[in-house]
């Protein structure tokens, strides 16, 4: 699945201007993560239309990307995402970053693996159900 | 023992008359000299110059201006006015931003050399009973050597400790009995940090009381801040290899501005742009000429360092020319903890990164009494989306610039559109210094 990948500098107001960009568009998210850092950070956003999000972004200037994520349900119970992670460690998958979100009673875990053909090939294998 | 406060009285007492009357027959001489170097009989000839029209200094405007450019140009001999067997050493720059730079010298000129070094740490009142330790580089950059020959002159116990390993330095001053260091004010600083943590009271542990600072600005606060923690007269200290190195100009004890050796130069202050003289208390660029030099005379050479000048007498009893501190450049050159960068230098290594977009700004400040700069640099592109990668992209541009300009910078990835863009020319060095406030 695509997810928006921003580059914010870390200044007061800069948040808002991509918000302000996608609200100006129309565009909704649905799940978004930033996490606190020195200098600069990654605004990761999931959002309903994430092509056209990108250009409307690109127009006005601001340095995004669009980048491949898994994003895999869940059952909204207990236990699952751990379910799931045990079977890419077992497969000797790491995770470079991971954020979920509950979406009309599922859970949806997004996330990024260090490696991208296995993680396919292990969702296929284990009949691992992708959001899309 | 009683000395003579003045270690050549001769010539650092001369009245403003003989100073104009010596300065009127060595710029002859040096025309002389000057004529034999193809580059300045081309010049002198175009504009009909002979040694005999020069009856006073201020005829200094007649002749024509010396760039850092033409010493590029005629790299690296083309002006020498004398053999080159006749040389005895050479100084060169980095060259990063174009062909280096060469200095010639002969056996006297680093004689020469030697006695304005010596004349100034006589001045500030070291004397043959102190012991000198020189903490800067040595190699091509001119503070090592310079200071080095004109300690031994003075007949100073020397210690050629060269820069860095503060632990070693505390413990030569201690060991040694150390009374004077030369070093840039930043290094100054953090060796008192050193000896705090090592436990060391420099009014206490130490016997030093004169300290040479130069090589890179300062402020008036920063100096006094220096003073206070060692307990120790600093005093300013000018040169540039382009006029030999350090001891064109000094502070006397009046701490009143830098006197600069009239007897070997002859100093103007232009206005950088219409190139004419300014008044006296007003900043223009330092324009230099050499009146002793046998293996490269320079003739008016444009420094780009501003200042002003303060005054032509001293209660010191030096009659010559009082310099304030340098002020600024009149080009675009940075001096950041002694070592001289363009910003060009920073471009050249940004654009070498497809990553990096080709907006950027530099900006100096001082932090706890160290010069650090920091380097903006928008992202070209959003070429990844994970952090560790932009990370690791900060640290490469890092070593890539610290490679070039031995100097360890802050760089920071900035999103594309987010840096000022001026008018016309960019600005690229924003100096927050509280050198140049």
């Amino acid at each position: 699945m695509k997810q928006l990948s921003i580059f914010i500098e870390n200044k007061r107001g800069t948040l808002l201007t991509v918000l302000n960009a996608l609200k100006g568009a129309g565009i909704q998210i649905i799940a978004s993560t930033i996490s606190d850092t020195q200098d600069f950070g990654i605004y990761r956003i999931i959002c309903d239309d994430p092509e056209r999000a990108f250009i409307v972004l690109k127009e006005q200037g601001i340095t995004a990307t669009l980048a491949d994520v898994f994003a895999i349900q869940l059952e909204d119970k207990p236990g699952e995402a751990a379910r799931v992670l045990a079977i890419f460690a077992e497969a000797g998958i790491s995770i470079a970053y991971m954020y979920s979100f509950l979406l009309s009673g599922k859970g949806i875990l997004v996330f990024r693996s260090t490696d991208t053909e296995r993680t396919k090939q292990v969702i296929k294998e284990k009949s691992l159900q992708e959001f899309c | 023992m009683n000395y003579n406060p003045y270690l050549h009285p001769e010539y650092e007492t001369l009245s403003r008359e003989e100073i104009d009357k010596l300065q009127t027959k060595r710029l002859q001489e040096t025309i002389k000299r000057c004529a034999k170097v193809p580059f300045y009989e081309k010049k002198f000839k175009e504009m009909g110059i002979k040694a005999e029209d020069i009856a006073s200094p201020a005829d200094i405007r007649k002749l024509p201006f010396t760039t850092k450019q033409d010493l590029r140009d005629t790299y690296p001999f083309g002006l020498a006015a004398v053999p080159l067997t006749d040389c005895v050493r050479l100084h060169s720059s980095s060259g990063t931003t174009g062909n280096p730079t060469v200095i010639l010298h002969t056996k006297n000129d680093l004689d020469e050399w030697a006695n304005q070094v010596a004349r100034n740490l006589w001045m500030v009142g070291l004397r043959p009973d102190d012991v000198f330790q020189n903490s800067s580089g040595y190699g091509m950059f001119t503070g090592g050597l310079g200071f080095q020959y004109g300690a031994e002159k003075m007949g100073m116990l020397t210690v050629p400790a060269a820069a860095g390993n503060s632990l070693r330095q505390i413990k030569f001053i201690k060991d040694f009995g150390t009374t004077a260091i030369h070093a840039v004010p930043s290094y100054l600083t953090r060796l008192y940090e050193v000896m705090q943590e090592q436990g060391v009271d420099p009014r206490r542990d130490t016997k030093l009381r004169v300290f040479a600072i130069g090589a890179e600005p300062h402020s008036e606060e920063q100096r006094q801040r220096i003073e206070k923690m060692f307990g120790v007269k600093a005093y300013n200290s000018f040169g540039m290899s382009e006029m030999c190195g350090p001891g064109v100009g000094f502070e006397c004890q009046e701490q009143n501005g830098l006197h600069f050796w009239e007897d070997y130069y002859i100093v103007e202050i232009v206005d950088p742009e219409t190139l004419e003289p300014v008044p006296d208390g007003e900043i223009g660029e330092l324009v230099l000429t050499t009146l002793k030099r046998e293996a490269m005379p320079l003739i008016r050479y444009r420094t780009r360092d501003l200042t002003r000048v303060l005054g032509r007498t001293c209660p010191c009893g030096r009659n010559h020319v009082r310099l304030d501190r340098m002020k600024g450049r009149s080009d675009d050159m940075m001096v950041l903890r002694g070592v001289n960068i363009f910003p060009i230098q920073i471009e050249k290594i940004l654009m070498t990164f497809p990553e990096l977009a080709s907006n950027y700004l530099i900006t100096l400040t001082t932090d706890n009494d160290n010069d650090n700069m920091t380097v903006e640099v928008e992202l070209a592109e959003m070429f990844t989306d994970d952090y560790a990668r932009l990370q690791a992209l900060t640290k490469d541009v890092t070593r890539a610039l610290k490679d070039e300009i031995l100097l360890t910078p802050i760089v920071k990835l900035v999103p594309k559109g987010t840096l000022p863009v001026s008018e016309g020319k960019a600005v690229r060095v924003v100096d927050k210094r509280k050198v140049y406030q």
